[in-house]
């Protein structure tokens, strides 16, 4: 076995987050309504409701607008980033970036890198590692990671309930510019077939029950474990912790078992409200904590992408919080928008009724 | 829309690029490389600030070939801050909410799609200004941008 100092990563140049910003589409479908329709309401739902896309939106729009306040907030020249990552399991084209568009939308082209990331729902923090990666090694000043879903549930499966929409942009810097500074940050990936989407397939599958303990449980906990072992930090050291969040009770048991209390993960913690967001899931429950963190609170971060691995970012809040906030909207005034649909509209959103308009 | 047409346009329809005269300091949008205000060239990039309000709008039902999945949407003339009046679909509000006068604001989504094959139009559209009043439950203030 490895020392701990070889498993953690680190950056030659201390990095962080110079910017951040997140993005909610404003419907919500809630849980009893998909209930209602497919187990005459007699099963419970998972959580209260999920954002729902617009007909007019998909990855690459919601990036955009999480893009546009990440910049906001960094008070950088678009064209500095040299480089625009988008993570996602649901790219609106299969051959085309993502990235591109949201690269020129936001007026970062032409001198930048641009690719589309996919590892199920750790697509955008791992675009965040090599954006740590790429700022650490001084090879570029700025850097943006996306993770952002509009994810997809097969009509009637148990995953209808939770694949929602959202997700989150982060501009990566150099350390003295930053409102939260990383201490180190650790992966851990193994092969672990839990949740899939075969090519040209339109929804996902799952391995029920071997969702959870060799594939959530097993690679989050290893991931904040030997992070915090590397770091020689203890749970009780954290203000915030947040985790990957398919449903509520998988975040609160995994805290648990971890040794953080409820109150730490409040904050971050939104599925209950807008769904699991996959790609974009731990990350934007990262941005609603920078919304109400201080200086100097640390944040324990780790993601979980079925396939499977986590990344775990350790976390420290600075100075510059206090005046980049509210250049740009809050994650909770994303969720506070928010317009109840039924499941007609919803299956009309998300294109499960058949138009058969091609032109 | 061919995507050589699409591609042209995209400084324009993704981040409402505009154009400033240097010659009387109008504001041009779209883009058109003489100023209609002084008729000299005006081939400056400028980026419009994306705020305005509604002027006028009218509510589609019966939607082109491509629009059909948004429909009824409104198309609406929105006054920018900066002085052009251009038309857009406005998006996230319905027909019963829109006035006349309501602030708002750019956002880029999906225009049309060419069907399952075809290119995804990207350009702007208004929405309702965002609202920026949240209280964080740990803060005891209420905090407003």
């Amino acid at each position: 076995m490895q020392e701990n100092g070889h498993m953690l990563l680190k950056p030659a140049r201390p990095v962080g987050i110079v910017g951040y910003g997140a993005y909610v589409p404003r419907y919500r479908l809630p849980g009893i309504e998909i209930s209602r329709l497919w187990t005459g309401g007699v099963e419970p739902p998972p959580v209260r409701e999920k954002a729902v896309p617009g007909p007019d939106e998909d990855v690459v729009t919601m990036s955009i607008e999480a893009a546009r306040n990440a910049l906001a907030r960094a008070g950088i020249a678009p064209n500095r980033l040299r480089a625009v990552w988008v993570g996602s399991e649901s790219h609106p084209y299969a051959v085309k970036p993502s990235s591109t568009i949201v690269a020129e939308a936001i007026g970062a082209t032409p001198y930048v890198q641009a690719g589309d990331w996919e590892f199920a729902c750790k697509a955008g923090t791992e675009a965040m590692q090599a954006a740590i990666g790429l700022v650490g090694s001084k090879m570029a000043d700025y850097a943006m990671a996306i993770g952002m879903d509009t994810a997809q549930g097969r009509p009637g499966d148990a995953l209808e309930y939770t694949a929602g929409a959202g997700g989150a942009a982060f501009i990566i810097g150099p350390a003295e510019e930053s409102l939260a500074i990383f201490e180190g940050s650790l992966s851990y990936v193994t092969d672990t077939p839990d949740f899939w989407r075969r090519a040209h397939a339109r929804y996902p599958e799952h391995g029920g029950r071997f969702t959870g303990e060799p594939a959530y449980f097993h690679h989050i906990v290893e991931a904040a474990r030997r992070l915090m072992e590397a770091l020689g930090t203890r749970p009780e050291d954290y203000t915030y912790a947040v985790f990957h969040q398919p449903n509520v009770k998988f975040p609160q048991k995994v805290a648990r078992m971890l040794g953080f209390r409820p109150e730490q993960i409040q904050a971050g913690l939104l599925v209950d409200e807008i769904g699991n967001t996959y790609a974009g899931s731990c990350l934007i429950g990262l941005t609603a904590i920078l919304d109400e963190a201080r200086p100097g609170d640390r944040i324990l971060a780790v993601s979980f992408g079925s396939g499977a691995g986590s990344d775990a970012f350790s976390l420290v809040v600075t100075e510059a919080i206090l005046e980049r906030r509210d250049r740009a909207p809050r994650t909770r005034d994303y969720i506070a928008r928010r317009v109840v649909i039924d499941y007609a509209t919803y299956a009309r959103y998300r294109g499960k009724i058949v138009l058969d308009t091609e032109a | 829309m061919h995507p050589a047409r699409a591609w042209r346009g995209r400084s324009q329809r993704y981040r409402l690029e505009g154009e400033l005269c240097e010659g009387c300091g109008a504001r041009l949008f779209p883009p058109r490389d003489i100023c209609p205000e002084c008729q000299r060239p005006a081939r400056t990039p400028y980026p419009l600030s994306g705020r305005g309000e509604v002027y006028s709008y009218t509510v589609v039902y019966e939607p082109p070939a491509g629009y059909e999945e948004q429909a009824p949407y409104i198309v609406a003339l929105i006054k920018l801050e900066e002085g052009p009046l251009i038309s857009a679909m406005l998006t996230d509000v319905g027909p019963e909410e829109v006035y006349i006068g309501m602030p708002v604001e750019m956002v880029t989504r999906v225009l049309h799609r060419q069907g399952e094959h075809g290119v995804i139009a990207y350009g702007y559209k208004f929405r309702p200004v965002l609202r920026r009043a949240v209280t964080i439950p740990s803060q005891p203030a209420s905090v407003t941008a």
